[in-house]
């Protein structure tokens, strides 16, 4: 990259916060160089500092960071002849001020939280406009209009007077992206602006963005966690860890070529929309977690997670980021001519290692008696208003789902937020009494419909159903030691003992130990953990009851792509060991491709898809799952742009939801006949497989492999 | 709006039945009644009492009725006719001899809360922003002294200060006494403010004290939310950004303030108007309450907890103006 074309330059930048137990050094040394006009991904686990990296660019570090060394280089005034180092300027003056939003925006991860409830959107866009522009109001307020269709977004003048929380997530990142934008700067920092959204909204926004960028010409600095984003979106690609950026390259190369051990783990790690998992197939994890900063690791600092160090150099000498090959820089000893021993390269990451002995296959449906049979299941929330707080209507968030799941088979249920899965999910294991519709569930002793059992009798039938939760933050109770957590349904209540015998607790610590925790933990307090941790703690509670059905509600949308790769495996090996049958909730199909062994795709309350994962993800026949399939960004740069239509608007509210066939209101195959007006039954267009689509056998839809699918 | 409005105030009607019906069952619920306590009090005087004059009295006050009848016949004097019953011990209406004090009591009232938000308002905006310097400890250390003094050693200690220090040749009561029975006129207004910081400074400051804590708390929580840095990121000045934006949020506690702060400053008004004598509904409710005269009591009780019920509700509408979260989260 010339000199011309770079429009900011950080140097050595280190940014610390004081705490009472040390300096925390969150960034520390960071090199970034951004080209005008490009996307810059900065890429790494959380705890990186990649958020801080960006946030020290516009000096919007919450005390106590600080800012200790280095330089922001400012390039893009084209009167200064000399570039204006942002580092030091006063972060509450009026230089760093002006800069802020007319020259540099940014975009935030929780576009919710990002907007005040307290004033419309309208206004804070016509106050974000004034800031910088001399508009008048009327003037300003034109523009504000005009920049909300910009971003897409339907009846903008109308728009103009909601609140932040009348409008959805997606929505929201589309106010915040037309602020940020609404004095053209040239450099816009999104710190994960699609992690809280869903995959259809990820798509669009990630699709508006890249066509805002190719209209303005403004450089973007997008920092995530996601690869698959990354592969979407960047020109060039910083991989950060322990803050300092140990990757740097354009997107091919550092796709196709990765340099850093850390780079290869991190695309290792993440299942790939596509490539098949299968019973057999493993994650490759990179071990342990991203260290607490005040535990930074002597030498280099991911050499503790390293799949092939170098030698005791990795332990002692801090890395020099290295040109490789001309191109890509990587911060390695490997690449250290002085370092490595002579002849020798970085071994390749073992990708992918597949387990020798094939486990047992699922049993054929067909022989044994399903676990769970669920027939016609509705949940519904009453919508009281009015005076007298009348119910007025239904928020039909299940309505009318049949399943059954197999004995050892992993089921995934997939859908958009708002679709009823998490509902489903909580109705399966009886946390909440359905409306109607059966609950079957089968085991030796013959079958109980758990929708109809009182509370009283379901008590034995607790310890067979389990279900993981998605936060493993909120989940665990922090008054609880792991001991408690995991003894608690051994505890009989009648005789209130509040002591756990050794037979208990030996229970809790071989549990602890198949879950990856060590055994001396049980005193602990949740606290103590981090997030993977927990989510190991919670599986160990849900499966020391030793259950035959887990209901796994989000179970890994809240983890780091690495500790999210370790749970994913620890759940496969469980499966097998304990011959356990999923219920698998999630929103991400690459993971649910990557685990299950049929997918259910839910659409506001119904099930509208179901079949095995390799049939749905080739040859989906329902409009919907190809919308779904086709907004999962996949990791891999060269496949990029190859997909289908974006799914247009918004989920319909469930209270009303539209009249025929649910989705026909955002179906990109809408037909003229019977979709507006009758609403499709899930019936069987092909052995195990089902769909709720009159149009099914007639359309021509894409699968995750052959480009298109049709009827055979 | 309409619906919520409507809907608070019709559910308002039951909450006063409740409260009314508590507070004449409380009332009733210590031994006896006003004419044992008359007539204990005549005894120990060495006087000698009739019976049956006793006997009348009782007749005629319906004392011998029971509870629920005593109760019907008070409140439906009062809805129909705005009749409260009379007074025992000063044997005048209750309704003349409320109407006396009443009006003092909601300036006192009234005043008592300004002045608690003129002082914790800047005070708690200030720690907030400057949290943990010299000011914010300063501050806070203050606030804790004034929640942990007693009402009425503040009271007693500020009539000291009047009497030897101010020089004041009157400390207590509202009005001097050329002005106690005067009409009302410039000289009387600026001779009550001149009376009415005392007891204003007294009252107000552990509400202050709590106040400013509340709006420390809350302005911290508010500026740590992702909204302050997506502000700033937009290059606003900090000292807009920080009125506009995280102040309008913590401003709720302030509105709310008129709910909760009124029950609190009626209990302590009644201890600190007594210390202080001074001429509101307070110490005519602890005479009552010592005498068991019934309906002065029962009235004052009654009309205390209508005004903070409407205090509630206005608070409420005030919070809904001012917050779309609630204006749109009702239906």
């Amino acid at each position: 990259m010339s000199r011309s074309d770079v429009l900011l330059d950080v140097q050595g930048l280190k940014t610390h916060f004081g705490t009472d137990d040390g300096v925390v050094r969150a960034v520390d040394g960071v090199d970034l160089s951004l080209a005008r006009g490009r996307t810059t991904c900065l890429v790494g686990e959380s705890g990186c500092g990649k958020s801080i990296t960006a946030r020290s660019i516009l000096q919007l570090v919450d005390p106590p960071g600080r800012i200790t060394a280095g330089h922001v280089w400012w390039h893009g005034d084209p009167d200064a002849a000399e570039p204006a180092d942002l580092a030091a300027l006063d972060p509450r003056g009026e230089r760093m001020r002006a800069m802020r939003g007319a020259d540099i925006s940014m975009i935030f991860q929780e576009p919710m939280a990002a907007i005040s409830p307290m004033y419309t959107v309208g206004e804070q866009l016509v106050e974000a406009i004034q800031l910088h522009l001399p508009l008048s109001r009327r003037d300003a307020t034109d523009k504000a209009v005009r920049l909300l269709g910009r971003v897409g977004i339907p009846r903008p003048e109308q728009r103009m007077h909601a609140y932040s929380f009348q409008l959805s997530g997606g929505m929201c990142q589309r106010v915040m992206i037309a602020m940020a934008l609404a004095c053209e700067p040239s450099l816009l920092i999104a710190d994960e602006p699609t992690t809280a959204l869903d995959v259809t909204t990820q798509a669009r926004i990630l699709d508006l963005l890249a066509e805002l960028q190719a209209d303005t010409g403004m450089a973007m600095l997008f920092i995530t966690h996601d690869l698959g984003v990354v592969a979407e979106i960047a020109d060039d690609v910083a991989v950060m860890y322990l803050g300092q950026v140990v990757e740097e390259g354009s997107v091919t190369d550092v796709f196709d070529h990765p340099r850093h051990p850390y780079t290869q783990a991190l695309i290792a790690s993440v299942p790939r929309l596509g490539s098949r998992g299968g019973r057999t197939s493993r994650l490759a994890a990179i071990e342990g977690i991203v260290p607490h900063p005040l535990l930074r690791p002597a030498g280099c600092s991911f050499h503790p997670r390293c799949h092939a160090p170098v030698g005791d150099a990795c332990q002692e000498l801090p890395p020099e980021l290295h040109a490789v090959d001309g191109g890509p820089a990587a911060r390695c000893h490997w690449y250290d001519d002085a370092v490595r021993p002579e002849g020798r390269t970085l071994p390749v990451i073992p990708v992918a290692p597949t387990i020798a002995v094939t486990p047992p296959a699922p049993v054929p449906r067909e022989e044994a008696a399903p676990v769970l049979e669920v027939r016609d299941l509705t949940v519904h929330y009453p919508v009281k208003r009015g005076l007298l707080n009348r119910t007025v209507g239904h928020v039909r968030a299940v309505d009318g789902v049949s399943l059954t799941i197999a004995p050892g088979e992993t089921l995934g249920l997939v859908g958009e937020s708002g679709c009823g899965k998490t509902t489903l999910g909580r109705a399966v294991v009886r946390a909440l009494a359905p409306t109607s519709g059966q609950i079957r569930y089968h085991d030796d002793k013959g079958t109980v419909d758990l929708a109809a059992l009182p509370d009283s009798a379901l008590r034995a039938y607790r310890g067979q159903v389990r279900m993981i939760f998605q936060d493993p933050f909120s989940a665990l109770n922090p008054r609880m030691t792991l001991l408690q957590l995991l003894a608690e349904p051994f505890r009989n209540p009648a005789l209130r003992r509040d002591r756990i015998g050794s037979e208990t607790e030996q229970r809790v610590a071989d549990m602890l130990v198949r879950v990856g925790l060590r055994p001396e933990y049980m005193r602990r307090y949740p606290h103590a953990f981090s997030g993977g941790q927990r989510q190991r703690v919670n599986i160990a509670r849900a499966l020391i009851t030793r259950p035959r059905l887990v209901v796994a509600d989000e179970a890994v949308s809240a983890l780091d792509v690495s500790v999210r790769a370790q749970i994913l495996n620890l759940l496969a090996d469980l499966r097998d060991e304990y011959d356990l049958t999923y219920l698998f909730i999630s929103h991400d199909l690459s993971v649910v491709e990557h685990l299950c062994d049929r997918v259910a795709v839910m659409y506001l309350g119904r099930i509208v898809e179901t079949t095995t994962t390799d049939r749905l993800f080739d040859t989906p026949r329902h409009p919907y799952t190809e919308a779904l399939l086709s907004a999962v960004p996949v990791a891999d740069p060269h496949r990029r742009g190859d997909r289908a239509a974006q799914l247009p608007d918004e989920l319909p509210d469930p209270a009303a939801p539209p009249p025929g066939c649910a989705f026909h209101t955002r179906c990109p195959h809408v037909q003229a006949e019977r979709c507006g007006t009758e609403v499709p039954q899930l019936r069987g267009i092909a052995p195990d497989h089902d769909v709720a689509c009159h149009h099914a056998e007639a359309l021509e839809l894409r699968g995750v492999r052959n480009p298109i699918s049709s009827p055979s | 709006m309409l619906t919520f409005v409507a809907r608070r105030v019709a559910l308002m009607i039951p909450t006063l039945v409740l409260i009314s019906i508590v507070t004449f069952t409380i009332i009733q619920l210590p031994p006896g009644d006003f004419l044992t306590t008359y007539v204990t009090n005549l005894s120990a005087q060495g006087e000698q009492v009739d019976p049956a004059e006793v006997a009348a009295l009782r007749a005629r006050y319906g004392l011998d009725e029971p509870l629920p009848a005593q109760y019907l016949t008070w409140i439906w004097g009062i809805v129909s006719d705005g009749d409260f019953g009379r007074s025992f011990e000063w044997n005048r209406p209750v309704a003349e001899m409320i109407s006396d004090r009443l009006p003092l009591t909601i300036v006192f009232m009234a005043a008592t809360v300004v002045f608690t938000w003129i002082i914790a308002f800047p005070i708690g905006l200030y720690s907030a922003i400057r949290q943990y310097s010299i000011t914010d400890y300063v501050a806070t250390t203050i606030g804790f002294l004034g929640l942990a003094i007693p009402n009425f050693l503040l009271a007693l200690a500020l009539m000291w200060m009047g009497l030897n220090v101010f020089g004041q040749d009157s400390v207590g009561g509202l009005f001097s006494p050329e002005y106690r029975d005067a009409a009302w006129n410039l000289g009387k207004v600026l001779d009550l403010a001149g009376h009415l910081w005392v007891p204003m400074v007294v009252l107000g400051t552990a509400g202050t004290a709590g106040l400013i804590r509340i709006l420390r708390a809350n302005l911290l929580d508010e500026l740590r939310k992702p909204y302050v840095t997506a502000a700033r990121a937009r290059g606003m000045p900090e000292r807009r950004l920080l009125l506009r934006y995280p102040m309008r949020v913590a401003l709720n506690p302030f509105v709310s303030t008129i709910g909760w702060v009124l029950p609190v400053l009626i209990g302590g008004e009644v201890i600190v108007s007594s210390v202080l004598s001074l001429e509101t509904t307070g110490p005519l409710l602890l005479s009552s309450l010592q005498s068991q005269d019934m309906y002065l009591a029962g009235s004052i009780i009654l009309l205390v907890s209508v005004m903070t019920v409407i205090g509630t509700l206005i608070s409420d509408l005030l919070l809904a103006w001012l917050d779309p979260r609630i204006r749109h989260g009702m239906a």
